[in-house]
């Protein structure tokens, strides 16, 4: 073997982004992709309410709104909510550990492009014949050819493209957490992010191969003549609902444990006290991780699987509400005699509890079965998932961006702006979804593009408009905010907050190699205890000296946009494209193989010279 | 800790010698846990469907006891003989690792082209992908495996060829372990496949 190369390959402007394995800018580049996504997905949401904002209305079509629909709940799940989780737990959980890196960098790098390669192919519908028109959940027969158009292929190859990344990030963090910790840094000293990510990326492990099968069953019926789901061959629509749901609930776990993760930081760094019952809040989200495996079917209620399995999912739905209730009353405590500061990012916390408890309650009113009966595929839905998708893990991201801007840009996000940020996105919020829910108990049906006239469903479908406005603007606001923060020459100082936990021990941005001696962790929320015991810093666990680094590598680009190309070449039966594709991708997977990586080492003066040391 | 270099003395169990390794080895058990719900959706779809046979060949009619067991033969020992090239990866004995290995290939290459036999049959007997839900259930399940089986194949002949040329290391050393643990893998999967697909397809008529 050759001897390491003692410098870090220079590498700059684009060429470093697609390159990159370092944590820190993939969690910049999933939290820069993720965002795209999210002001697509929320494009069709405005023109989705545009469409609703009046009675009998024909703005954009029966068509055209069953694909805006189907596009919004996609995206929003698949390619905004997902990949900024992945961004913060990027930037954040090897910092809160004490690592240097993630287990597997290149992996890390495979994982982001697998997502945007297949998030871009999924939107390519648009412009190729017509984006997918099932819904999000594309139900067979619906999703079959018969029924539904072209859009729906690339639905199915979009997402499996994009789900092989997430199943990739979530090994990823379950290894980096469990053999990455720094020395001291027990289970159950880590951080309760750290645990919200490691419980999340657990359920990502078993939910998304259900997801992938019944993605590629779908595949099989619309391209290639299988009888999965279609009955007159004896083909069965039921195996989907289960395949879909088996992924599906497990999935709004993986999207809001984070978030939990995420208020509970917030709220006992604003409060400047420990998080109340911290072992009790991981008891209560490993138990939701694994409540969420057994509940799928309260999704299908209707489908009339019979009373005895309605019960059973009923009653194990319910048992959710135990360990939730737990952490709504672990974040009051911890406020409780604290000295609260109403940052943003606390406001935005603090706003968080309530709404999330909104949706929460709907959720228990949804999981009885016979009430259920009448809730079915009605507004009332509609309003329960966006109080705890976008009241709960949409709140949580925006806390948790305002939190840690500064760790990943070094740069502080501007107060009086996060401040109009927030409010104008909590009433707008409020306006649009509080009215769903009447509108759902007065019988309006979801996924239909319009309504009449006076059956008393005018008022609330216009306030629910209205309320797009404020949200619109709040989104506006924290891009302006962005911006500003890019432009001002002020930089964020390593700890501003006067928070607890290991991130904040080291530099706003982290260097490369983010710790230059790793640190020993003497107690939970690390950085607290030194603070406490009158230490300026986290004591070291080694001596400083020459550190490992893995080398950039352009294979996960190109393994990709192999496997992108690939994907056109399934939906339009050119098989040229699809051993082209395999080909190459097969090719980056040899040459990874057969080529090691030496990677390149940090030597202490190096280290010294930039004036850094943990 | 000098990870790359190759070592005048390998440490015993060279692949958990690195932390690189042993990420390797942790990182793979989960994904291996992945593929058990990979193939558990895959063994649940099959058995809703295995009686819709929509007029065509039944399992009944389709299955052969004397070429499904001489696949199970052939597959279980390429899983033995992955095993003793684990253990002469633990005795640091590269040559009779590599024996090992290319036993472990050609057996299951073997059991692939019977698969392969199996399959052209079938189709000649009317029992195709698009025939009943039974026939795509059939090939998804058991295509799915031979997948994996021929992807294995490619994997193994890779580290033993780079083997060859950069000697067993702690580099080195991880990949036969991950291959021998994936090979093990589809190994279980096959008995459930043999268990579920053709004993419980070749006895009787509609169970369960």
């Amino acid at each position: 073997m050759s001897a390491h190369a003692s410098h870090a390959p220079k590498r700059t402007g684009l060429w470093d982004w697609l390159t990159t394995v370092d944590h820190k800018k993939i969690g910049i580049l999933y939290l820069i992709a993720g965002g795209i996504f999210f002001l697509a997905g929320g494009l069709e949401a405005i023109l989705i309410r545009l469409q609703l904002v009046y009675p009998e209305l024909n703005v954009i079509g029966a068509k055209t709104f069953n694909e805006l629909i189907t596009m919004h709940g996609t995206t929003m799940i698949f390619l905004a909510a997902m990949p900024i989780i992945f961004a913060l737990m990027n930037a954040v959980v090897p910092l809160q550990i004490g690592a240097r890196d993630v287990a597997f960098p290149f992996l890390n790098s495979l994982g982001f492009w697998l997502f945007f390669f297949g998030g871009v192919l999924l939107n390519t519908s648009w412009f190729m014949g017509g984006a997918p028109d099932a819904g999000w959940t594309s139900y067979a027969t619906l999703s079959l050819n018969q029924y539904s158009g072209s859009g729906v292929d690339f639905y199915v190859l979009g997402l499996q493209i994009a789900g092989l990344g997430t199943l990739i990030g979530g090994i990823n963090f379950l290894v980096t957490i469990i053999n990455m910790r720094a020395p001291g840094m027990t289970f159950m000293r880590m951080p309760i992010f750290t645990w919200a990510s490691f419980i999340t990326s657990g359920l990502i492990l078993f939910a998304f191969p259900a997801i992938t099968v019944g993605l590629v069953l779908l595949m099989f019926d619309r391209l290639f003549g299988g009888n999965f789901f279609n009955p007159d061959a004896g083909g069965n629509v039921i195996i989907w609902e289960h395949l879909f749901w088996i992924f599906g609930h497990p999935e709004v776990y993986i999207l809001i444990l984070p978030a939990f993760g995420i208020i509970s930081e917030v709220v006992s760094t604003f409060s400047r006290k420990r998080l109340f019952g911290y072992s009790s809040m991981v008891f209560a989200t490993a138990l939701i991780g694994f409540l969420g495996f057994m509940v799928w079917a309260h999704h299908m209620f209707t489908t009339g699987l019979g009373a005895i399995a309605n019960t059973l999912f009923g009653l194990a739905t319910m048992l959710i509400a135990v360990p939730t209730g737990i952490k709504i009353f672990n974040w009051l405590l911890t406020m409780w005699g604290g000295q609260i500061r109403f940052t943003t990012a606390n406001l935005f916390a603090v706003g968080f509890i309530p709404t999330f408890t909104i949706g929460g309650m709907t959720g228990i009113m949804l999981a009885v079965p016979p009430a259920d009966y009448q809730y079915h595929d009605s507004y009332f839905v509609v309003a329960h998932f966006h109080y705890v998708i976008v009241g709960g893990l949409v709140f949580g991201l925006f806390a948790g961006l305002y939190y840690w801007w500064p760790k990943m840009f070094g740069k502080m996000l501007n107060e009086t702006i996060g401040k109009w940020n927030f409010w104008t996105f909590f009433i707008g919020f409020h306006l649009t979804f509080f009215p769903q829910h009447f509108l759902g108990l007065m019988g309006m049906p979801r996924r239909v593009y319009t309504y009449l006239a006076g059956q008393g469903l005018e008022v609330g479908n216009f306030i629910s408009s209205i309320g797009v406005i404020g949200m619109t603007l709040g989104t506006i606001l924290f891009i302006v905010n962005g911006f500003v923060a890019a432009k001002s020459t002020q930089k964020a100082p390593a700890d501003p907050w006067d928070a607890r936990t290991l991130e904040w021990s080291i530099p706003s941005p982290p260097p490369e190699y983010n710790f230059a001696q790793t640190p020993l962790v003497r107690g939970l929320d690390a950085l607290w205890v030194e603070k406490m015991a009158g230490n300026k810093g986290m004591t070291p666990a080694e001596p400083l000296g020459s550190i490992h680094m893995p080398s950039p590598s352009i294979l996960p680009f190109l393994m990709s946009v192999a496997l992108f190309v690939a994907g056109y070449g399934f939906m339009f039966h050119n098989y040229w494209l699809v051993g082209l594709g395999m080909a190459v991708n097969f090719g980056c997977m040899l040459a990874r193989s057969l080529k090691d990586d030496p990677g390149y080492h940090i030597e202490p003066e190096e280290i010294e010279g930039k004036g850094v040391k943990a | 800790m000098a990870t790359h270099h190759a070592h005048a003395v390998l440490p015993d169990e060279p692949e958990k010698a690195t932390l690189e390794g042993k990420n390797k080895i942790l990182g793979f058990w989960l994904f291996l846990g992945g593929e058990t719900v990979l193939f558990g959706s895959l063994f649940a779809t099959f058995i809703a469907l295995r009686d819709q046979a929509n007029g065509g060949p039944t399992s009944q009619q389709l299955f052969d006891m004397p070429l499904v067991a001489a696949a199970t033969l052939l597959l279980l020992t390429s899983s033995m003989a992955s095993v003793m090239a684990v253990l002469a990866l633990h005795k640091k004995n590269l040559k009779q690792l590599q024996t090992w290995m290319t036993i472990t290939v050609i057996l299951g290459a073997a059991f692939l082209a019977l698969e392969i036999y199996e399959f052209v049959h079938y189709t000649s007997m009317g029992h195709t992908m698009g025939s009943s839900a039974f026939g795509s259930a059939f090939y998804t399940l058991v295509g799915f495996h031979g997948g994996h089986v021929a992807f294995g194949i490619c994997w193994i002949l890779s580290v033993q060829l780079q083997t060859v040329k950069k000697g067993l290391t702690v580099v080195t050393a991880p990949k036969f372990y991950l291959a021998c643990l994936y090979w093990h893998f589809i190994d279980v999967v096959w008995v459930f496949i043999f268990t579920v697909v053709y004993l419980m397809g070749m006895i009787g008529g509609k169970v369960g």
